[in-house]
């Protein structure tokens, strides 16, 4: 019972993998790509993850994977948060669709261009 | 024209996909590497035809996110306890590395 529920745990982790990487593909942008992928690449390892735990339960490996889990759930944001604020200061545009650019208004409210479309 | 690219993007993850579970005689571990091998494939991609080096950075933090995975499907399948060793020092690796790579991106230094 528990190892097929490790096993769903697993595969159903996988396939959130595989939905965050077909984000990365498809995804016009450098933040669209950033808000598809890191959530579902982050969940999804998360499912792997816990399912080793289940896998192995209160031993050492699975303890580990708890660890992981909250290791994970920590940093990931933070480094996409560095990573979309290091975009935006290095000059990449937000694609043509965008609505709006609050971040470019905050910080200087005459440079900032009015995006079209 | 746009509707070709979707067709052929679905029909070549969908078959690789079809291939390894329907097709393969191997066994239920090697299957579940072959479908994660899929993704790293896929943020791959974004690596060798990122417009931006923005991009890149993107694509590699994903990569080492999906990297802490198959390790944990290694730690499974070969019962050995390290593989989640290597799991967390490679998160904590690619973690310092992405922070870094921001750091690079906006253009300052490293002890700003």
């Amino acid at each position: 019972m528990t190892d097929l529920l490790s096993l769903i745990f697993i595969v159903v982790g996988i396939t959130f993998d595989l939905f965050g990487s077909i984000g990365l593909i498809r995804m016009p942008d450098i933040y669209n790509r950033l808000q598809a992928s890191t959530k579902c690449v982050t969940l999804g390892t998360c499912g792997i993850l816990f399912g080793v735990f289940l896998k192995f339960g209160f031993t050492a490996a699975g303890v580990k994977a708890l660890v992981c889990i909250i290791f994970l759930l920590l940093t990931a944001p933070v480094a996409a948060h560095a990573l979309a604020r290091g975009a935006h200061r290095s000059g990449v545009r937000p694609c043509k669709g965008s609505a709006c650019d609050k971040y470019a208004e905050d910080n200087s409210p005459a440079a900032a261009k009015p995006l079209k479309g | 024209m746009k509707f070709l690219r979707w067709l052929a993007g679905m029909i070549f993850i969908f078959g690789l996909i079809f291939l390894i579970f329907g097709y393969l005689q191997v066994s239920l571990q090697t299957k579940l590497m072959l479908y994660l091998l899929i993704c790293f494939m896929l943020s791959l991609v974004r690596v060798f035809r990122g417009p931006t080096p923005a991009d890149r950075s993107v694509a590699t933090d994903i990569f080492g996110i999906l990297v802490i995975g198959f390790c944990a499907i290694l730690a499974v399948y070969t019962g050995k306890d390290w593989y989640m060793d290597i799991a967390i020092a490679w998160g904590l690796q690619s973690f310092i590395g992405v922070l870094a790579l921001a750091k690079f991106l906006e253009g300052r230094n490293f002890d700003d």
